[in-house]
């Protein structure tokens, strides 16, 4: 720590950090474009300047770049000094000869850091008389706007989405003032974080287009935490809605995961709320006729099936586990399924107890990002789970440091590090069955089957550690790939394997785990992160249990009179045929969703669900970091909480367990669940007060709050409330930057109104919150196993001529069930289509071809894919077949066009 | 009419790919791809970015927020011959707005704009370094110094003359 | 003037244009490599360079010797280090690397092999001017042959060291010139300079050390190390070593440039060298150094131009080659032009550069085209005081931007009262 006088008040300040960031953490007000907490400085603004002082006798001083000059002790500046303040509103002023007053009618408007700096600067006279430049906008396709009149070229958008997130289709053009950010061409941004460009540009430049058409300002909007529903990475996010609906999500920083960032998924993939399709009510079949019915009639009906037979509940790993926890409370433990199949279920039980039992760190994301060699083995993380390869990605950035070090160069100076790093070896190897985002910046790749991939990992560990099996038969450039891959990671000193479920192969989670271990007892300190599928996938596994398959056989047996499925689409599940044996062998169905399945449309009984954006409750993301969503909507009955219908359920029949609200399951849950014991510190209880208030939702400058509904009617509404959060429903309640980071509903300060507003927030820039991160981790304190080896090394790949393993492709956008029903993400899924890497007789690209996929012939055009291995096909899950999910063996038949 | 929208011959992209080669990493040639491709058709088209982008490994994006920094690289056609007049100092005080009107009236265009016929394209050049013989103008990769009005129009006439 | 007095050009305007390699051995050519590489160390050539006290020639006048000092000696010789020439020429006045570029190749040539021997570069790049075409020629030209001949490639003179130049043509940016953007431009990408530290001698072209010296600087050393330092420091007038290519532009009976003992007045070099005005026309004030160094007034005519002389007198000596302004020809407008340029050619990287100098153009030109406002000048003020000093933009475009500017404001006074007051450009009926 050093001290640094900031206009004669001594303030503590980093060494490894510069005079800006030294300023804001001193709370104060010095205005900046270019610098990014994550992006570094470049000096390209010239907003932060200050006037620095060579010693106490210097009266002179001389003006620089906050964020170009490193603290050093006793660094004596001045913010106020009357030189740095002209030139500070001389910058602004410069902006704004081109800037367009159009900020009422710019969707930026009231959360704009060029506004923010604008009035921080004192500019507000204009003097320029001159024409200001135009320029024509782009499509840049359904996520974003983009209006480029607005630029105050600080190059921020160009820095994240080539430097931070490897985008290739973003660039500056032109010189001069004659600049323009964009693409080539008009299109849609490919980048799968272009989302973020949203919040990087510090003004109107790029907005967020889905939200535009259904747009409120900041201030008009409530806020809730919340975590995103779209892969298991756990990202923080806030919700904002407004009459009842969500408007957007953003992003929440959350020190250890998100950071600064989200994946487009999680950012554009709320539209399933919204979906018209959604039940609203309570559907009840008569005659064979779904009809709409009162939760009275709908309570009757169940309770009239309860004395039917038995009740099996299915739960769901994109529900909470309140969710799940209150169904497995209906149904008892005995008869309460994870709602997966056999191996998806294993390979999910799997996980918590690898990562328990190896000695290696369970990674956060931020964790990884200073590993200095990654080893993906068999994952395509980048589709998986996308905020996670943007963390890998970084470690690119870190890989400069060794020479940023050896020429003394800060690692804040971004540009510097990067040119410095020119020549730094990638810490990236990349062992898939296909190309990822990843590979270009890769220093190995390496393409085959999963089997294949598993067999390498276990050469590799036997190779780090030779107690560790070897696997048989590897041939000459296998060994040799081993060999290297092995002494690459040996002489790391934070190795990360990543792994995951992706091709539901344990093997690779298995040779994932070896690594690990072997890594480990090399000296090395390893971390082994092991990415799960959904949101609560982690959370189930932790719950636990019965597979699907265990169901069936109950129902075979006609030992089920109900059958509960919740928040589940089963078809995603189970073939046509066995999803048919099933409901054929069950009474009554019931079916508590908040999305439109085809489960829903046959359920005797459906019941409308609240969505995340509606609801409370936690995630435990892939991590072992349970996280507590709130709702930022109070859902209108009959909608409600998946797990309060499952308490309705639950009193037709008997009176306890009862549960009125969020706190009370949860607490019944650490109760019951040892391993779920500390979920109630993910996030303050409902009780939770500030200052002896509610934290408010709203902001304190929310506008007509009783004019919005004046069509409908004149009189004030009674505010909605909800007993499962600590927010109160209002702009009534406390708000200050010191509350913890798991209720933050908005990020405001005076004079910042932007999410740039973060930085009040955080204990040190980057840093954690002041008032704690959110969440908790789970698996931390495990008990650690003594390690032992895994064993089950499979057998070689082998495929004959017309015999393909099919793999399924996940991809960013499509293939996630409730994303997928987001209109912008929608527009972005491709269609389906076979990809293979080598044709059998008679195929060729674009040729049509069938497969039996699901016990049903699917006909697919085939693309050819060089980079793929022989003998592997890829087709996208659940696009071409409801419920193909996981690897099976195809045989392709060519099909003549019609 | 232009032949931007024909493949790049194959000597030409053998050369770009030989040099890209040579280089520490492929999109140091950038600028001598583009030079490259500009000296054999006038300007570098659409199609003819895209083709060098990918034989540099680049995006079109990365390529064209270069070609667009320079300002000897065209991202529009020019005609058969460019005529490039100094506008710094040297030759403004030696009276280069003078000749520069003169040949705006001969050849009907403004300066960045091309003769109907396709003959002359008339820009705008920094100091072309050869102050002592201003007002000075670049006739494609021909210097000419010491210019006046006339000889300026003679060298214009010349061009059409010649192309036509 | 004899050869050895004026080393830099005694093989330039020979009849045969610019000699090839045995020619230019006959001529003393190759006596540097040779001695050098044969007799010399790396750090005994840095070390006769400090001692020759040669000044950078393409602007900032840092000691060359000096430069080379920083470049890392660490043991790992293998590591990349690269040498380039900075033949970017586009200072606006400016025309003496071409001279040197054009008329004796080879002497640049045998320059860098100096240059990179000194700091253990293998690789040395040209820079070159994209509109510089017979130079490019000639410099290609002369590579191939030095490098046919032996003086380029491995193990030159069997001393171990080996040495490859390639010529770079620029795709055309002022700001190329400035030596980080240039880097930036090698690597293919837009040129905008980068911060220092790192400085180029420590993580320059592609992160290596990287030096990057101008054309005349360069082709200063052959004939140090030829001549040692007590000749060259002996061939100065004043504090300063060496000879200096100094040119003049604008209405003299003969611009040109001349290779001068680095400190000849100025006053010679018009007068003498220059022939003088042109009849009706009589000096009003000068850029010394090319359009960013600042004006002197007429009256400043006996400066001597070497840098700390010129620097005392208010201004810069810059590039050497100075631009006259006379009495006929509208300050405003001269401004305006040279304003234009620096709004042009700005990268784009920083705002107070990138916005602030169109303002300055559009004021200018709003001035000399008689719709200026008294607050004008004021909005002109500002932005000197405001973009003069270094360190508030990125780089030295702006700050050299301004140097006309501030100058002008107050020695031409006047003409922007007339100007304004008039509403139109006071000389333009009379020129
Ligand atoms: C805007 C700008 C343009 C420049 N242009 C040139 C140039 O064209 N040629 C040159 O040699 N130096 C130019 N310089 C100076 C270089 O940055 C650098 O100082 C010089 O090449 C170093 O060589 P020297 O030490 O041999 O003088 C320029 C500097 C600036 C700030
Ligand atoms: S578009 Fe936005 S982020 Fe990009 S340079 Fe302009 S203002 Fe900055
Ligand atoms: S924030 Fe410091 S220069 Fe932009």
């Amino acid at each position: 720590m050093a001290t640094i006088l900031i206009d004669g008040r001594a303030c503590p300040a980093r060494t490894d950090e510069n005079l800006l960031q030294a300023c804001l953490e001193a709370g104060a007000d010095l205005p900046y474009f270019c610098w990014h907490p994550e992006l570094g400085s470049v000096g390209a603004c010239r907003q932060c300047a200050v006037k620095q002082f060579s010693g106490p006798d210097d009266k002179t001083g001389r003006i620089v770049m906050a964020c170009m000059t490193p603290v050093t002790d006793g660094t004596i500046l001045s913010i106020d000094d009357a030189q740095a303040r002209e030139f500070r509103a001389g910058v602004v002023e410069w902006l704004m000869t081109n800037h367009p007053h159009d900020c009422p009618v710019c969707p930026e408007g009231g959360e704009c850091h060029l506004q923010d700096m604008t009035v921080m600067t004192g500019h507000d006279r204009r003097r320029y008389r001159f024409t200001k430049r135009t320029h024509r906008n782009q499509d840049l396709g359904p996520f974003i706007n983009h209006e480029m009149n607005r630029c105050i070229g600080c190059y921020r958008c160009v820095r994240f989405y080539r430097d931070y997130a490897g985008g290739e289709d973003l660039a500056a053009f032109g010189a001069h003032n004659d600049l323009y950010f964009g693409r080539y061409e008009d299109g849609a941004l490919e980048n799968a974080f272009s989302g973020n460009l949203v919040e990087i540009c510090p003004t109107g430049v790029f907005t967020d287009k889905p939200f535009s058409r259904i747009y409120s300002r900041k201030w008009d909007m409530r806020g809730a935490p919340s975590v995103c529903a779209h892969c298991a990475v756990g990202c923080n996010t806030i919700v904002n809605a407004r009459q009842g609906t969500v408007r957007r999500v953003i992003n929440r920083y959350h020190d250890a995961v998100n950071r600064y960032f989200l994946c487009d998924r999680g950012r554009y993939g709320h539209g399933f709320t919204s979906a018209p399709t959604r039940p609203r009510a309570p559907m009840m079949r008569q005659d064979g006729i779904p009809v709409p019915v009162s939760i009275a009639t709908a309570l009757e009906r169940f309770a009239a099936m309860a004395a039917d037979g038995p009740i099996v509940g299915i739960g769901s790993t994109r529900a909470s586990l309140e969710s799940n926890f209150a169904l497995r409370a209906l149904t008892g433990a005995a008869r309460f399924s994870t709602g997966l199949t056999q191996p998806d279920h294993d390979l999910a039980m799997l996980v918590p107890a690898l990562l328990r039992a190896t000695q290696a760190r369970n990674p956060s994301l931020h964790d990884m990002e200073s590993a200095d060699a990654v080893l993906v083995l068999g994952e395509d993380v980048c589709v998986t789970a996308p905020r996670l390869g943007l963390a890998l990605r970084q470690t690119l950035r870190r890989a400069a440091y060794p020479a940023a070090d050896t020429a003394r160069v800060p690692h804040w100076m971004d540009a510097a590090v990067r040119m410095l790093g020119t020549d730094a070896p990638s810490p990236l190897l990349v062992l898939t069955p296909a190309p990822t985002d990843l590979d270009p910046v890769a220093a190995t790749t390496h393409r085959a089957a999963p089997d294949t991939l598993a067999r390498l990992g276990f050469a590799i560990a036997h190779r780090i550690d030779a107690s560790a099996p070897d696997a048989p038969d590897l041939s000459e450039t296998e060994i040799q790939l081993a060999d290297r891959l092995a002494s690459a990671l040996r002489a790391a000193r934070r190795p990360l394997i990543v792994a995951g479920l992706q091709y539901a192969n344990a093997a690779l989670l298995h040779a994932a785990a070896n690594i690990a271990t072997a890594l480990h007892a090399a000296g090395t300190d390893p971390a082994l992160s092991l990415v799960m599928p959904d949101c609560n996938s982690m959370g189930m596994a932790l719950l636990g249990g019965l597979p699907l398959d265990d169901v069936r056989a109950m129902a075979r047996a006609g030992r089920i009179g109900t059958l509960v499925v919740m928040e589940n689409d089963l078809t995603r599940r189970l073939d046509a045929t066995a999803l048919h044996d099933l409901l054929s062998a069950v009474p009554h169905l019931v079916v508590i969703d908040h999305i439109a399945t085809p489960l829903t449309h046959v359920a005797e009984l459906a019941l409308p669900a609240a969505s995340f954006a509606e609801s409370g409750g936690t995630l435990v993301s892939t991590e072992g970091r349970a996280q507590r969503f709130l709702p930022a909507v109070l859902p209108d009955m009959p909608v409600q909480e998946s797990w309060r219908w499952a308490q309705h359920l639950t009193h037709t029949m008997t009176d306890s367990p009862h549960w009125t609200d969020l706190d009370q399951i949860i607490a019944a849950m650490a109760q019951d669940i040892t391993a779920l014991s500390r979920v109630g510190s993910a996030a303050p209880g409902a009780d939770y007060r500030l200052d002896g208030r509610r934290v408010r939702s709203e902001p304190a400058r929310i506008s007509g709050r009783t004019a919005v509904r004046a069509n409908i009617s004149v009189r004030d509404r009674p505010l909605p409330q909800s007993p499962d959060t600590p927010l109160s429903p209002s702009m009534e309640g406390a708000y200050t930057p010191d509350m913890p980071g798991a209720l933050v509903p908005f990020y405001q300060v005076p004079g910042w109104n932007s999410v740039q507003s973060l930085n009040r927030f955080q204990q040190e820039i980057g840093g954690p919150m002041r008032g704690g991160d959110a969440g908790i981790r789970l698996l931390d304190d495990a008990p650690q196993a003594l390690p032992d080896w895994h064993y089950d090394i499979p057998a070689p790949f082998s495929f004959g001529p017309d015999d393909f393993l099919l793999l399924p492709e996940h991809r960013l956008f499509g293939t996630e069930e409730l994303s997928a029903l987001s209109p912008p993400i929608a527009a972005r899924a491709a269609p389906a289509a076979l990809r293979l890497g080598t044709l059998p007789a008679g195929l060729a690209d674009g040729t049509l071809a069938s497969i039996t996929l699901a016990g049903e012939p699917v006909t697919l055009p085939v693309r050819h894919d060089p980079a793929l291995p022989p003998g592997i096909a890829l087709c996208p899950p659940h696009l071409a077949a409801r419920a193909f999910n996981a690897p099976i063996r195809v045989r392709l038949r060519r099909v003549d066009a019609p | 009419m232009s032949t931007a929208d024909t493949p790049l011959p194959a000597e030409l992209r053998a050369r770009i790919a030989d040099l890209a080669r040579t280089e520490h990493q492929p999109r140091a040639a950038s600028v001598s791809a583009l030079t490259m491709v500009q000296e054999r058709f006038g300007w570098v088209s659409d199609a003819h970015l895209l083709e060098t982008a990918s034989l540099l490994g680049m995006s079109p994006a990365d390529l064209d927020g270069i070609a667009t920094y320079f300002n000897l690289i065209f991202r529009r056609p020019v005609g058969r011959h460019v005529i490039m007049l100094c506008d710094s100092v040297s030759c403004w005080i030696m009276g280069r707005d003078t000749v520069c009107a003169r040949l705006q009236a001969r050849l009907g265009i403004r300066p960045g704009e091309t003769t109907p016929d396709g003959a002359v394209t008339l820009l705008p050049i920094v100091c072309l370094g050869h102050c002592d013989h201003a007002p000075a103008m670049l006739v494609d990769r021909t210097l000419h110094g010491d210019l006046d009005a006339e000889t300026a129009e003679r060298l214009a006439d010349g061009l059409r003359g010649a192309a036509s | 003037m004899s050869p050895s007095e004026r080393p830099l050009t005694a093989m330039i305007g020979l009849p045969d244009g610019p000699p090839d390699c045995a020619a230019y051995g006959r001529a003393g050519g190759w006596q540097a490599v040779r001695r050098a590489l044969r007799d010399m160390t790396p750090e005994a050539v840095i070390d006769l360079v400090t001692a020759s006290k040669l000044r950078g020639r393409g602007g900032a006048g840092f000691g060359t010797g000096q430069k080379w000092s920083f470049v890392p000696r660490d043991p790992a010789a293998t590591r990349r280090k690269y040498l380039i020439a900075n033949a970017d020429e586009m200072e606006p006045g400016t025309f003496k690397d071409r001279l040197l570029l054009e008329g004796n190749p080879l002497q640049l040539i045998e320059g860098m092999i100096v240059a990179g021997y000194a700091i253990q570069a293998g690789h040395g790049v040209i820079f070159l001017r994209g509109e510089y075409h017979l130079a490019l020629e000639r410099l290609n030209h002369a590579i191939a042959e030095a490098r046919e001949v032996g003086w380029l490639g491995e193990n030159i003179l069997g001393s171990g060291f080996g040495f490859e130049i390639h010529v770079h043509a620029s795709g055309g940016r002022y700001i190329c010139g400035e030596e980080t953007a240039l880097l930036t431009a090698l690597e293919g990408r837009r040129a905008q300079p980068r911060s220092k530290p790192p400085f180029p001698q420590v993580g320059g072209l592609w992160g290596a050390p990287s030096v990057v010296n101008n054309v005349e600087t360069l082709c200063n050393l052959p004939h140090i190390v030829t001549n040692g330092a007590a000749w060259f420091l002996s061939l100065g007038l004043g504090p300063d070593s060496g000879t200096k290519i100094y040119g003049v532009s604008g209405r003299v009976r003969r611009p040109g440039a001349w290779e001068l003992p680095m400190g000849t007045p100025l006053r010679e070099i018009i007068e003498q060298h220059a022939g003088g005005m042109r009849d009706g026309y009589r000096l009003r004030a000068f850029l010394p150094g090319g359009a960013s160094t600042a004006f002197l007034d007429a009256g400043q005519i006996d400066v001597t131009m070497d840098y700390g002389t010129v620097e005392k007198a208010g201004s810069r000596l810059g590039t050497g080659l100075a631009i006259l302004l006379d009495d006929r020809t509208c300050p405003v407008g001269m401004l305006h032009n040279l304003e234009h340029f620096f709004a042009q050619e700005s990268c784009g990287w920083c705002t107070p550069c990138r916005d602030g100098l169109p303002w300055v153009e559009r004021l200018l030109g709003a001035i000399e085209s008689g719709t200026g406002e008294p607050e004008d000048l004021d909005r002109l003020h500002d932005h000197a005081r405001m973009l003069g000093p270094m360190g508030r933009t990125f780089c030295a475009h702006a700050p050299g931007a301004m140097a006309p500017l501030a100058s002008g404001l107050k020695l031409f006074r006047e003409d922007f009262d007339a100007h304004i007051h008039q509403r139109r450009c006071p000389l333009r009926e009379t020129a």
